[in-house]
């Protein structure tokens, strides 16, 4: 499937900032599941610094605003063709070793709510299906809803809060599926929504190895194995390492943000 | 004296004067001990006025504190020197290899000669260093590898301190003192120069410069301030090599660069040889509470448009479960044995070895796996029975955080009491320089000595104090 993106974000500063760096990771990369017909990363109110492939092979780009702007906006737009491949990535991999994604990070410490989903795992003939049921299992304990989390909820916090959104969903399913012993990692990227142009945000999803498949994804939010209408842009080992964005700003004074998506066939 | 007989006296044989030491002695013999303690005393006022302090963690009143300085010098000759060196360049040269590996291919760990838990576990493994080789591919521009003596030709390494060596401003003060109070003695005997080190220093940092500077590259020194417990030396090698010292918040990402506030502008910098720890260099990537580092400065690195010294993430090779590894490491990359020796060392997180460990605890060296400077360790020996009791719950707690180590018989050097000379336990920490092209080390290092009568703590921290440390020319 051919998809179109264009995602705007768009940062409002009250005060002109003396200074403010975006580490933006909004490059998807060619792999079994995609291919990158074109790709553009443009800048309003600042510049592109630098840019890198990091320590997953996520590309990323520092963005700083100009000194005294009011306003940054990065736009990411381009198309991508995408592949239904039922959520197998396969036998792709990096630099990082599946240890690294057996551990533990910041957002995804395992703790006593999360360790409850590990049964689940285990319940099942298969693991295959002990995942999937996982998949569901977290849904069910943390339904769909915004405004309960925030970008720095941990996997374990939005258990207990038991509402979350995409994030939170990806993180405590990797937390999980570690707890049991299988390399799992965090995806960011997008998500075309069938009966809309405008989607509502960036999407997340998870991955889990195993031996026969290699990686395999897992959308817990829509209870799917992602197909043909996602486009996966970065990993890490949980919501921080794979955000789109990540800001820092001196001076004072609010900052508002305004973020539009637009994904279409 | 009797008490000291059993370990090695650098300066003393049974019949007489070491080799080293026999110009020195034919000198000390015509010296007035009332002048030599006069001179002492006027180090002591060098060292004050030139404000060569250092603050003591942990201390309630974290007052400065100036390090004894003792003026009996500690001598090596050239050719204990030359197997000295060559034995830290074959280490240093392994070290760097096995950062490369571990932060790239991990060849080591799927050859099983290095267990994955090591570094997997390992707190200063940092991930955001992998798959990514720096300038030149050095790790560790500048290390300090500790080095103690048990024997004629027993030398042992006991720490390679691969992270942020400090105590290189001792080793040049104390010469520099040395050369002011008895310039007789250098024109009687030919002791090699260590004046050379910050020179060196800036070259072989100008020569770690990510590939395409233009002109001479700039190199700075970035120190966490004045708080900090070795500001004196971040501020004495900048000066020194005739560079900047700034603090993270003179820095900035321009153009893709990090630069400098200066009255002209900003000014681009290729080399940062910083003194700030690797969880506080970027507020950006790694703890965002951080005043001390420079946002965006990983992402400058990694785009490869500034050179960090050390890397980040080299304290992966400071563990000391890593130290244990280190012969087979070397083996492994340069396909030689080592030739200098380790310390025989037991993993306590291995049960027989923690029972053995516990059962030994009043003549074993404990320490933290990921401790320094003399901080949170046994010396059993030295305990008493309730300090060994406690020790052994916290080993017990915990027993992948330790490793023991016999207690070494550490070699002796005078140094000058009231009562005349009367030996010390002594350590040495050499200065080794990573450039892409070359390694060198200056010709002596730090020698830090046990003040106390049979102390076996050098540690500055613990009350030991530093020598000035001769290698004599060939």
């Amino acid at each position: 499937m051919k998809l179109s993106v264009r995602h705007t974000t768009e940062y409002a500063y009250a005060e002109p900032v003396d200074f403010a760096l975006q580490k933006v990771r909004l490059r998807p990369q060619d792999s079994p599941l995609q291919t990158v017909r074109e790709w553009d990363i443009s800048i309003d109110g600042g510049r592109i610094e630098a840019d890198y492939r990091d320590h997953y092979a996520n590309l990323v780009d520092l963005v700083s605003a100009e000194r005294g702007a009011q306003k940054l906006t990065i736009t990411a737009s381009g198309t991508v063709e995408t592949r239904d491949t039922a959520g197998v990535l396969g036998k792709v991999y990096g630099r990082a070793p599946l240890w690294h994604f057996q551990q533990s990070s910041p957002l995804t410490q395992p703790g006593e709510s999360t360790q409850a989903f590990v049964d689940v795992i285990r319940a099942a003939d298969d693991t295959l299906t002990g995942l999937h049921d996982l998949s569901a299992e977290v849904l069910k304990k943390v339904p769909y809803a915004v405004g309960h989390t925030q970008s720095d909820t941990t996997a374990e916090e939005a258990v207990q809060i038991g509402k979350g959104v995409c994030q939170d969903h990806a993180n405590i399913f990797v937390t999980a599926a570690r707890a049991a012993g299988m390399p799992a990692r965090y995806v960011s990227g997008y998500l075309m929504m069938n009966d809309r142009v405008d989607q509502d945000a960036s999407h997340a999803w998870a991955e889990v190895h195993l031996d026969d498949l290699g990686w395999v994804s897992f959308d817990v939010s829509n209870g799917v194995c992602p197909d043909d209408r996602y486009i996966r842009i970065a990993i890490g080992r949980d919501a921080h390492d794979a955000a789109p964005m990540q800001g820092l700003r001196g001076g004072a004074g609010d900052e508002s943000l305004i973020v539009s998506l637009q994904v279409q066939q | 004296m009797k008490k000291e007989d059993k370990h090695f006296s650098e300066m003393m044989r049974p019949d007489g004067v070491r080799d080293p030491y026999q110009n020195y002695d034919a000198w000390f013999s015509k010296q007035d001990i009332n002048r030599l303690s006069k001179k002492a005393q006027e180090a002591e006022a060098f060292f004050r006025r030139t404000g060569i302090t250092f603050n003591v963690y942990g201390q309630a009143d974290a007052e400065e504190r100036l390090i004894p300085f003792d003026l009996v010098p500690r001598i090596l000759s050239n050719t204990e020197w030359s197997k000295l060196s060559r034995g830290i360049e074959q280490r240093v040269r392994a070290i760097n290899a096995f950062l490369h590996d571990i932060y790239n291919r991990q060849e080591i760990l799927r050859a099983g000669v290095v267990p994955v838990d090591l570094i997997a576990n390992n707190e200063a493994f940092l991930p955001q260093m992998m798959d990514f080789t720096p300038a030149g591919g050095v790790y560790t521009h500048i290390v300090g590898t500790d080095i103690v003596r048990t024997g004629e030709d027993e030398f042992y390494v006991l720490e390679d301190n691969a992270r942020t060596p400090s105590g290189v401003s001792y080793m040049l003060e104390n010469r520099e003192t040395m050369l002011q109070m008895f310039p007789e003695l250098f024109s009687k005997i030919r002791v090699q120069r260590v004046s050379d080190y910050p020179k060196n220093l800036r070259r072989s940092l100008e020569a770690s410069a990510p590939p395409g500077v233009q002109g001479r590259p700039c190199v700075v020194v970035l120190t966490p301030g004045i708080h900090n417990s070795a500001y004196y030396e971040h501020s004495f090698l900048a000066d020194q090599m005739g560079v900047e010292l700034v603090e993270g918040h003179d820095l900035r990402v321009v153009d893709g660069n990090i630069a400098m506030r200066t009255t002209r502008g900003y000014k681009v910098i290729d080399v940062i040889y910083r003194r700030v720890d690797d969880e506080f260099l970027d507020p950006l990537t790694f703890n965002p509470q951080s005043m001390l580092g420079v946002p965006g400065i990983m992402d400058v690195y990694r785009a490869g448009n500034i050179t960090i010294t050390n890397a980040p993430g080299t304290g992966v090779a400071d563990d000391k479960a890593i130290y244990s590894y280190v012969p087979e490491i070397v083996e492994f990359y340069t396909g030689e044995k080592a030739i200098l020796k380790n310390v025989q060392t037991h993993r306590c997180s291995q049960p027989d070895t923690l029972k053995f460990v516990l059962e030994n605890l009043k003549d074993l060296v404990v320490k933290e796996v990921h401790g320094s400077g003399g901080y949170g360790m046994l010396v059993g020996p030295a305990a008493s029975k309730k300090e060994i009791a406690d020790f052994a719950e916290k080993l017990k707690a915990k027993p992948a955080n330790y490793i023991a180590q016999p207690t070494l018989s550490l070699s002796t050097v005078p140094i000058l009491t009231d009562a005349g000379l009367a030996p010390r336990h002594v350590d040495l920490r050499p200065f080794a320089l990573v450039s892409p092209n070359a390694i060198d080390i200056v010709p002596g290092g730090l020698t830090r000595v046990a003040l106390t009568e049979g102390s076996l703590v050098v540690n500055s921290s613990q009350g030991g104090g530093t020598k000035d440390t001769w290698v004599l020319e060939g």
